[in-house]
């Protein structure tokens, strides 16, 4: 049987309930109206973060019809989907190349990938390296939660060596990528990381790496309470959070090979690359363009 | 040829030139106004991307090279969510790849352009030569119901020509369409006529006027086709591979999907007599009518000129448009013929459909051939022959 379509006045009617509440808060103008609830679990830092991004874009005074947020599939890739910007909520890992499309397209639009870290760096692993190699004028921020949380807590690209997940019942015994690394050595200009205990931190960051010109990459580590953080005994988000305090350390000379995160282990955090390289659009133009037109 | 004609105008090089199926499909989107290109080498299709490195540039355009076809697929969707008309080329192994992202495009309702010159397969199977094996995954081949154009060129003229065309069908009907091209047709090299813009009909508008912010992106207009907003124009739009509602936000439920998905597939089922085009050879008195397309119709085309020199009464359907297929004209001409030859270098695809749409009116006999070359008019000919008797 075919469903008729929806005549314009139910969806009107749809929005008016929408509406209810939508600017009690001054960040409201940053949310589509009627999105909010949001599908994170309780305790889960991907709120935070996604704060520390309206924030930023508060802040940083970023134009909203000019920026445009893609995400992959995931917990993370859902927080393009709440966000008052064009948003695109894209095929699991592809949210780079996507993201690469749109700003080549239009490079006068402020491009942000927001998405986790199997979407970012197992599926779309090849992606990431190669938009930093690059310099596509894009920024990537990355929640970090060590698992795959929308599927129910697996075993992942950044999972630690020992830690229980779901597919990894007596440890994972795979090593995990270092992401801050990862990002300087395929050629990122800007590389931070912070966990979500450091809200302004976090938040300037993003205002830093999005002003950036060129491919930036934050990482945010975040709890996996119902996921990673229960399996591994952890303990609650508040707990993580007081490790998080007692265990990060600034680390803005550190040489980003000493910054990966053992199980347990300490969180170097900070700024550990922000360096001038010109970007795929500037080399296009200087090396292609006036070439191609003379 | 380098690019630039006498007139000065670098995106369309009006006159005639000696080019192959791959080069007239780049200059097809180039004159269609393709500012973004985005590939990956892949024999025998490299030649479409080599063209568009050379091409887009001197047009202010965008050309690309990515990782990998995924990657390939997902930025030209990308491109056309900010505006561009958006173009990929790839061949069998690249196009298995590019599946992910086409259901991508066919969700979001971002209209593209891909070109498949299609050589033998499965996997690595014949780089060099020709196939056409791909025809039934161009239909089926990403996951999920929905419906996608593919139009077959014969020669580089039509390559430049279906190819300028397939934007304006993608603009149209906000969806995918495919160039199911050849490696012979690719390959070959021929003179292709470039128009002058007067005598093209003209691209069509991107987009739609100013509404207010807040309106529904998906809420169909004409043609059950929702008008298309970019981003960086101030609607805030959200655009979701989830199943969604008419605001494009995901809506998991079985009547949202019964209500998005029956759009998808209608908004192109519902316009095939708009949209299959065919070419019809001798078919009024016919007995037996070849179906073909790509670089097979170029055979048939010879073996039914041989039959009609001898007195048999064949002809020639040639399918453009591959899909949509042509299904209203097969059911109209299965009642008054004796029988159906498919000539295509597969083993039965096309076959399947021309069987399904003659419900056993007529007789529908395959001439397959599995690729590496294309067939001769002596392979063909008995074929032909045996069915008219």
């Amino acid at each position: 049987m075919i469903q008729k379509l929806v005549p314009q006045q139910a969806l009107e009617a749809d929005k008016r309930n929408w509406q209810k509440g939508h600017g009690d808060h001054p960040l409201d103008r940053f949310l589509k109206e009627g999105r909010i609830p949001h599908i994170w679990c309780s305790g889960c830092g991907i709120g935070i973060a996604f704060t520390a991004f309206v924030r930023a874009l508060e802040k940083g005074q970023f134009d909203c019809d000019k920026t445009a947020v893609v995400s992959g599939i995931g917990c993370s890739g859902r927080a393009a989907g709440y966000l008052n910007l064009d948003t695109y909520h894209t095929t699991h890992g592809r949210a780079i190349p996507f993201a690469t499309g749109l700003k080549l397209a239009r490079p006068e639009l402020k491009v942000v990938v927001f998405s986790g870290d199997g979407d970012l760096f197992a599926i779309g692993g090849n992606h990431i390296i190669h938009a930093a190699r690059r310099n596509v004028d894009i920024t990537v921020i990355c929640i970090n939660n060590f698992n795959y949380g929308m599927t129910g807590g697996q075993g992942g690209p950044t999972t630690p060596l020992e830690a229980r997940t779901t597919t990894t019942p007596y440890g994972c015994a795979e090593h995990p990528f270092n992401l801050i690394y990862l990002a300087k050595a395929a050629g990122a200009v800007y590389v931070a990381r912070w966990t979500v205990l450091h809200t302004y931190e976090m938040r300037d960051a993003m205002i830093e790496g999005m002003n950036k010109r060129g491919f930036s990459f934050i990482e945010i580590v975040s709890p996996c309470p119902t996921g990673y953080a229960r399996r591994n005994k952890l303990g609650s988000t508040l707990d993580l959070m007081r490790f998080y305090r007692d265990n990060s350390y600034l680390a803005a000379e550190l040489d980003p090979e000493n910054t990966a995160l053992p199980f347990k282990g300490r969180v170097a955090v900070g700024k550990f690359v922000d360096v001038e390289k010109p970007t795929f659009m500037d080399m296009w133009e200087s090396c292609v363009v006036n070439k191609a037109r003379k | 040829m380098t690019g630039r004609t006498r007139s000065g105008d670098l995106k369309l090089l009006t006159g005639t030139h000696f080019i192959n199926g791959d080069e007239a499909c780049a200059e097809g989107a180039v004159a269609a106004g393709c500012t973004f290109f985005a590939g990956y080498p892949i024999t025998p299709a490299t030649e479409v991307a080599e063209r568009m490195a050379l091409r887009l540039p001197q047009v202010d355009g965008v050309y690309i090279q990515m990782e990998d076809e995924l990657a390939s697929m997902a930025a030209i969707v990308g491109a056309s969510c900010a505006g561009a008309r958006a173009m990929t080329s790839t061949s069998g192994p690249g196009f298995s790849l590019m599946m992910e992202n086409v259901g991508l495009a066919a969700m979001l309702e971002a209209p593209c352009v891909l070109v498949n010159i299609m050589r033998g397969g499965p996997s690595t199977g014949l780089p060099t030569l020709v196939g056409q094996q791909d025809v039934m995954q161009a239909r089926w081949g990403s996951h999920g119901d929905y419906e996608v154009i593919a139009l077959a060129p014969e020669s580089p003229q039509e390559a430049f020509e279906l190819t300028y065309e397939a934007f304006n069908v993608a603009d149209r009907y906000r969806t995918p369409v495919m160039i199911l091209s050849d490696e012979v047709v690719g390959h070959m090299t021929e003179k292709v006529t470039i128009p002058s813009a007067e005598s093209l009909v003209p691209a069509a508008r991107r987009g739609r006027k100013p509404l207010k912010r807040g309106f529904a992106p998906f809420l169909p207009g004409e043609n059950e086709v929702p008008p298309m907003v970019f981003a960086g124009e101030g609607y805030h739009i959200h655009a979701t591979g989830l199943t969604h509602d008419e605001y494009g936000y995901p809506l998991i439920t079985p009547e949202a999907q019964e209500r998005l998905v029956q759009r998808l597939v209608r908004k192109i089922r519902d316009h095939a007599d708009e949209i299959v085009r065919t070419e019809e050879l001798y078919t009024e008195d016919a007995e037996v009518i070849v179906v073909s397309y790509g670089c097979s119709a170029r055979t048939t085309r010879e073996v039914v000129e041989q039959a009609r020199k001898r007195g048999m009464k064949v002809g020639m359907l040639r399918l453009i448009t591959v899909w949509p297929f042509a299904e209203k004209r097969i059911r109209q001409l299965s009642g008054r013929v004796k029988a159906f030859v498919v000539a295509e270098i597969n083993a039965g695809q096309i076959a399947y459909e021309v069987e399904r749409c003659s419900e056993g009116r007529a007789k529908t006999v395959l001439a397959g051939f599995m690729g590496g070359r294309i067939f001769s008019p002596d392979e063909l000919f008995p074929i032909v022959e045996e069915a008219l008797s």
